[in-house]
């Protein structure tokens, strides 16, 4: 069977559901193995977090972050369209 | 920007692997079936297109578990409320599944504890509460008279799953998407000698022989509902969990039933609606929330008979003179029989001058209450731990403090059109025997690839039983000898995508084929309309297939999916134009048969392939006998005795 190269661009989408933070971030990749969907790459990069290729993916489970050993390395977050809207209790 | 693919390439390598008990998909039912046939010491392959630590629609977590009859506190039978779901739909109910819920449940339950999962309050958190049983720690959901529907903590369970599978050397193929059964016929009779699949991070192609295989790979989605943009949002389950065990099946001659049914949309959190649970609502993981109006003004909760209850202990109890009632996953507006507490209905609260937009008030709600609605069940819900707790918490969320907007009118948090259809509500699936074999010997099938499933335990607790049926079969049976012409077609298939350039991207087919749907198979249908419909599809398959373009194996699995949510479409409009009558039980509308559930029609329609001709047959409503519990023990008598442990 004749071998094609692999290539690979994020594909972005509207929203962006996960974010890294590098400072936090020890790339350890641990998100990427758990998430089910794959949208995680790895970096080639040792110690940078993995790459978000497939944003739009994204099922908003948030494996990735109960996963994740450093806190605050990962943030998830709903498109804003999706943030319910909460007010006061009414008296 | 491009990167550079960061695993192997092992396109057109292959592999074979060979076991006694082949598992197809890694959420609940898969790693339960893996378990309980290697508990009968079988040896134990196990495919999963995603992690298995996380993957399915349990994955991430779920909180409540329902129809554990079985458990020390219950007070019903596993016969009662097996019978009762049998009712409650009509009879285009799993009876089988359902008393296998109902009777092994509890035992799974059980099962997850020594794994490590947590099914009870170990750490007194709920203590003295009116759904806790103080003895046991165990803690119950809606009807806290009966306590056949337990609170648990489901975020622990997949990787308590996980580990055990392990433990007991399941050989786990992660990150692998099972794409075809492989099968022979053998004195005349076809049986399941294995499958074929591919590595969605390399490409590597695998041949995996066994002596019995399950299906477990729930069901379809993004059939009628698609989004380009936010594709991971626009279903319930998640994204990988299209219906490949479908679409495989019908390939290869599984037999299905009921899938003219299709519901209204409940969930897309792309479209119309909010993430499921996080918007103000009082059903499932909320139930029974205190809801308000815009004016603050409490909505009434009100028995079956109209009556309003008083105080909020009572939305969780039978009213006088009825033994149980039912909630949960598939149970939408119940008959009078099993009807239970609920606020007062839309058209009614408008009459009485209730105003928009209404909310979730916990702050009027018992500490316990509220502490176990926010906090523990939106916590283990799927889904709801980081993206809702969590998040909701961060921007300044307090449930003694703030009230929740509910959208729309009912608890999906809005409304859809006719035509954005979904597979939800105990959908059609795989038509199962008593041994949750499939027509072809040897081919087992649990969770949402059986016809009208519903929750985590029904998953649970059919995934083992199929695993140790399957694991039973295997002990009586040769290796099969796969076709090599066949599996030869297979690469071929899989890895035409990566030689087109300047294609089509799997999302363009998707779309056009959800539009499809919604316009050929939407909420009324009829002859014409489902014909033109499949000329399309057909059309597709033809015209659109040969140009899909894949750059890598993850793009590659994507049209896999593609490809067989075209299969899957086929059926559906198939089954639709089988059943020549409407049925208000199956959400089915046919223009050219208007006739609501006439006798003659009060049936499973099967749809099946044979010879590359859609076949079918009409099965007794009744198949599987009229007493689920004497036919379980006809059958299980090595489970009773003990075996189970």
């Amino acid at each position: 069977m004749k071998k094609v190269e692999f290539q690979a661009s994020v594909v972005t989408c509207s929203a962006r559901p996960i974010i890294y933070n590098e400072e936090i971030c020890i790339g350890c990749n641990r998100c990427a193995q758990v998430c089910q969907v794959d949208i995680l790459v790895p970096s080639m990069k040792k110690g940078k977090p993995p790459i978000v290729m497939y944003p739009g993916e994204c099922y908003y489970c948030g494996s990735c972050v109960m996963e994740c050993p450093r806190e605050g390395a990962i943030t998830l977050q709903h498109p804003v369209m999706n943030q319910a809207k909460f007010i006061p209790v009414k008296k | 920007m491009g990167y550079q693919w960061p695993y192997a390439n092992e396109v057109g390598e292959t592999e074979q692997a060979s076991c006694d008990v082949l598992v197809l998909g890694g959420g609940l039912a898969g790693c339960y079936a893996a378990i309980a046939a290697a508990r009968k010491g079988k040896s134990v392959i196990l495919v999963e297109k995603g992690a298995t630590v996380r993957s399915g629609s349990a994955g991430s977590g779920f909180d409540h578990w329902e129809s554990a009859c079985t458990n020390p506190c219950s007070k019903v039978t596993a016969k009662e409320i097996a019978e009762a779901y049998i009712d409650e739909q009509d009879h285009y109910s799993n009876g089988i599944a359902h008393y296998i819920e109902c009777r092994e449940g509890y035992d799974r339950l059980l099962d997850m504890e020594s794994f490590g999962g947590k099914i009870r309050d170990t750490e007194d958190e709920f203590k003295g509460a009116e759904f806790r049983d103080d003895e046991t720690k165990l803690m119950f959901a809606y009807d806290y008279e009966n306590k056949f529907t337990l609170r648990v903590w489901g975020s622990t369970f997949k990787p308590a799953l996980y580990k055990e599978l392990l433990r007991l050397g399941v050989m786990v193929y992660d990150r692998t998407e099972a794409t075809m059964l492989l099968t022979e016929v053998k004195d005349g009779k076809k049986r399941g000698i294995g499958a074929c699949g591919m590595n969605v991070h390399t490409g590597k192609f695998y041949t995996f022989l066994a002596k019995s295989t399950i299906l477990t790979m729930s069901r379809p989605a993004r059939v009628w509902l698609f989004n380009p943009d936010l594709m991971g949002l626009c279903e319930f389950r998640p994204p990988q969990s299209i219906g490949s065990g479908h679409a495989m099946g019908y390939r290869a001659g599984v037999e299905f039933t009921m899938m003219e049914k299709s519901v209204k949309g409940e969930f897309s959190a792309a479209g119309r609606s909010y993430p499921p649970y996080g918007a103000g609502n009082n059903h499932n993981t909320w139930y029974a929330a205190t809801m308000v109006d815009a004016r603050g003004v409490e909505i009434p909760y009100v028995d079956r008979d109209g009556r309003e209850l008083k105080i909020v202990s009572e939305r969780y109890y039978p009213v006088k003179g009825q033994k149980f009632f039912l909630k949960g996953g598939v149970i939408d507006n119940p008959k009078y029989e099993y009807r239970g507490p609920e606020t007062l209905e839309f058209e009614e609260l408008m009459k009485r001058g209730y105003q928009l937009p209404f909310y979730a008030d916990l702050s009027k709600m018992p500490e316990m209450e509220r502490k176990v609605i926010w906090g523990m069940m939106v916590g283990e819900e799927g889904k709801t731990k980081i993206p809702i707790l969590d998040n909701y918490t961060k921007r300044g969320f307090d449930p003694q403090k703030h009230i929740l907007q509910s959208y729309g009118t009912g608890w999906q948090s809005a409304s859809f059109l006719s035509q954005e259809r979904q597979l939800f509500g105990a959908p059609g699936g795989i038509l199962n025997d008593w041994d949750l074999k499939t027509n072809i010997d040897g081919i087992y099938a649990a969770g949402d690839q059986l016809y009208a499933s519903d929750c985590c335990g029904f998953a649970a607790a059919t995934g083992y039983y199929a695993g140790r049926k399957a694991a039973d079969h295997a002990g009586e049976v040769a290796y099969g000898t796969p076709s090599k012409e066949e599996i030869e077609k297979e690469m071929e298939r899989l890895y035409a995508p990566l030689y087109v350039e300047n294609g089509m991207d799997w999302r363009e087919l998707n779309m056009a084929m959800s539009k499809a749907m919604q316009t050929y198979c939407g909420g009324i249908k009829c002859k014409d309309l489902l014909l033109e419909g499949l000329d399309l599809m057909e059309s597709y398959e033809r015209e659109f297939v040969p140009k899909l373009s894949a750059q890598n194996p993850h793009e590659l699995m994507r049209i896999h999916e593609v490809l067989d949510i075209l299969e899957v479409s086929k059926m559906i409009l198939n089954a639709c134009l089988l059943r020549e009558s409407s049925s208000a039980q199956l959400c089915f509308e046919r223009s050219d048969f208007p006739e609501m559930d006439p006798e003659k029609d009060r049936c499973f329609i099967t749809i099946y392939q044979e010879d590359g001709q859609v076949k079918s047959r009409r099965v007794p409503l009744n198949y599987y006998g009229d007493d689920v519990e004497v036919e379980y023990e006809k059958r299980n008598q090595d489970y009773i005795g003990g075996e189970r442990s």
